[in-house]
């Protein structure tokens, strides 16, 4: 009678079928188009964007500990560059991620500097840079100052073939986002990420190599926001750099991600799709809806800190797209029956991810 | 330029007043209330309020807001700064952020878009000055605010180094728990701190509704103005944040002599300067940069 072993689960029964679900859902979403108005096909790629500024919001506080309230930088700059690239005479299209690549790299020597910073201190530092940098954006000519520009190369596409492309590139920018945090958080970089989460001291004491993985986490996360910033711009032409740069947009980021779970990764798609709904629906109502969104994001992190998916996740065990590891242990192997553990014998140990 | 020079020192003064608040707060309780600046522009639309509709005018209407912020400030520290602390360093930064978004919204949905002025109701003295040697004209509010953030200052140091209260503060700020076993109320120090605090946001919000003009939206900008002269002036004392304030406004003054928007991006630039020259010199602990020595008496 061999004594039975602990189980090392990477997903759940439902992290697999949920698997084939996003395939099958994103296949649907990228048909959609066809059936779709003019006018929901621009909504959809707004929500693909609050997808991506969520998840990347997520991705650095959630799981790096960097609470940031300056991330508009990042936001102001990709729609900037792209600007800036296309009146170079780059394609419109291109320059739309060849700013978002612009922007991850000057997010680098920004976080050789920030990430010397600590908590409120991070939080505040980002926001004046993001203020320096809007003032900076302003003094260039081309953008006029508060006047601001448009980005018109992208007017010579007729109106329904750029609306179809646009949302296709927002779904595909999505997706692969997605899939590249997915794919970090799931693979050994995940490992150091959590135990960052759970204790930075803690997890430097054991060799993780703390600033150089917050570093990518930063990184990653100005490039995607940088790729948000440029598909706004090409979504509403127009580039005002009090739009772009105001601190709104990170307001919206911290709502999505406080009200859906902080630090898990299926929250934050959570809480962009809760942001969207609630958007479609009281956004008319100006400054109460702001009001409304404010009060929200303090309830939650004093009341539900975790989040709507943290807390089914933690209550009922969910698993939906499983980035850590779960450990299944024999009760007692020896003793009664033996043999394989039936499923009421097996305590599953609460996996931290 | 000596003009300026002078001009800018006592611009200093105001900044130093809205910056005590944030590194006071973050020094006993290390938080950063990410609602300071909003904090300070609804003591300023209070004020207003009080003058254009009951005919108080501002410097009596102090008398009301003051104690009121303290008592916001009791019921802030109770209600939500101690309770997210609870939750890890985190969650301070996303209250705080998210009241001071409902403050500033708030704020608009009442007062509208318009800019205000408290300059209106303190009669001449938004304009009238005294003439210096030199052909210097200083402005006498310039002079009050600067006079009104040294004794602030002053009082705060003394008030912290030499009562029972100000000392159980320091204890607590110190080792929360070894002050609770020596018999310190860490939650009434706190609480008292962070009424200190608000009273201290509530007067910048005064003179910032005197000098200048506000809008629901302008809290951002002041928690900025507070937070990098709070973090020039650096570790030491409480002076130590007048001299940032000091350095703030006569990088403004500078930035604003060499292009004309120049004024806001001079203080951005000599802040991160400052912070590149204390991250890279000094190792710093985690205390943090805003967290200002309370312990010695000097």
């Amino acid at each position: 009678m061999s004594a039975a072993s602990p189980v090392i689960e990477r997903g759940t029964a439902a992290s697999r079928i949920a698997g084939f679900g996003v395939a099958i859902i994103i296949l649907l979403l990228a048909v959609a188009p066809q059936f779709l108005s003019a006018g929901a096909v621009d909504r959809m790629t707004a929500l693909f964007i609050y997808v991506i500024l969520a998840a990347m919001w997520n991705a650095l506080a959630g799981f790096g500990g960097l609470v940031s309230v300056g991330q508009q930088v990042f936001f102001g700059l990709g729609a900037y560059f792209a600007i800036r690239l296309a009146n170079a005479g780059l394609n419109p299209f291109v320059s739309l991620f060849a700013s978002a690549v612009i922007v991850g790299a000057v997010s680098w020597p920004i976080s050789l500097f920030m990430l010397r910073l600590k908590n409120g201190e991070f939080a505040i530092g980002m926001w004046v840079i993001a203020a320096l940098t809007h003032l900076l954006v302003n003094l260039d000519r081309l953008i006029q100052g508060e006047t601001g520009t448009s980005l018109i190369s992208l007017n010579v596409y007729d109106a329904s073939t750029r609306r179809v492309a646009i949302y296709w590139l927002a779904l595909a920018s999505m997706t692969a986002l997605l899939a590249i945090l997915f794919g970090l958080l799931r693979g050994s970089t995940g490992a150091a990420i959590r135990a960052i989460r759970d204790n930075e001291d803690a997890a430097a004491s054991i060799g993780v190599r703390v600033t150089g993985t917050k570093r990518l986490l930063f990184v990653l996360a100005a490039f995607g926001i940088g790729v948000a910033g440029a598909l706004w711009l090409a979504t509403s032409i127009t580039f005002q750099p009090k739009t772009y740069f105001s601190v709104q947009w990170t307001a919206y980021m911290i709502f999505m991600v406080l009200v859906g779970g902080i630090g898990t990764f299926e929250g934050a798609i959570l809480g962009a799709l809760l942001f969207f709904i609630i958007e479609t629906w009281f956004g008319g109502t100006g400054v109460w809806y702001l009001i409304g969104l404010g009060a929200t994001a303090l309830i939650f992190s004093l009341l539900l800190p975790r989040g709507l998916w943290g807390t089914l996740e933690e209550r009922f065990g969910w698993r939906l797209l499983s980035v850590g590891y779960r450990v299944r242990l024999p009760v007692n192997a020896s003793d009664t029956t033996g043999g394989t553990p039936s499923p009421a014998q097996v305590t599953t140990s609460r996996e931290k991810a | 330029m000596s003009n300026q020079i002078v001009q800018g020192i006592l611009l200093g003064g105001y900044y130093a007043l809205i910056a005590c608040g944030l590194s006071f707060m973050f020094s006993v309780m290390r938080i950063i209330n990410l609602a300071h600046g909003s904090l300070a522009v609804l003591s300023a639309f209070a004020l207003w309020l009080l003058a254009s509709r009951f005919h108080i005018p501002p410097f009596l209407g102090l008398l009301i807001v003051l104690p009121l912020m303290a008592v916001i400030g009791g019921a802030l520290q109770r209600f939500l700064l101690e309770r997210s602390a609870r939750g890890g360093a985190l969650l301070p930064i996303l209250t705080t952020f998210g009241l001071a978004i409902v403050i500033d919204n708030v704020l608009f949905e009442q007062f509208g878009a318009n800019t205000r002025s408290l300059a209106p109701f303190i009669g001449s003295l938004s304009y009238d000055s005294w003439e210096w040697p030199g052909s210097i004209y200083v402005g006498k509010l310039a002079v009050i605010i600067f006079i009104t953030a040294v004794v602030l200052l002053g009082g705060l140091q003394l008030f912290l180094t030499r009562t029972g209260l100000g000392r159980s503060i320091r204890a607590t700020s110190e080792d929360p728990d070894t002050a609770g076993l020596v018999g310190v109320d860490a939650q009434r120090a706190n609480a008292v701190a962070a009424a200190i605090a608000m009273v201290t946001v509530g007067l910048a919000g005064a003179f910032l509704g005197m000098r200048a003009t506000f809008d629901p939206y302008a809290g951002a900008t002041q928690l900025l103005f507070a937070f990098e002269a709070a973090v020039i002036g650096g570790a030491g004392s409480l002076w130590g944040t007048l001299v940032g304030g000091i350095v703030l406004a006569l990088a403004q003054t500078l930035g604003a002599k060499i292009h004309p928007q120049g004024f806001l991006i001079g203080g951005h630039v000599a802040f991160l300067i400052v912070l590149f020259i204390r991250l890279y010199t000094s190792g710093l602990g985690l205390r943090g940069l805003l967290r200002f020595s309370t312990g010695k008496v000097s």
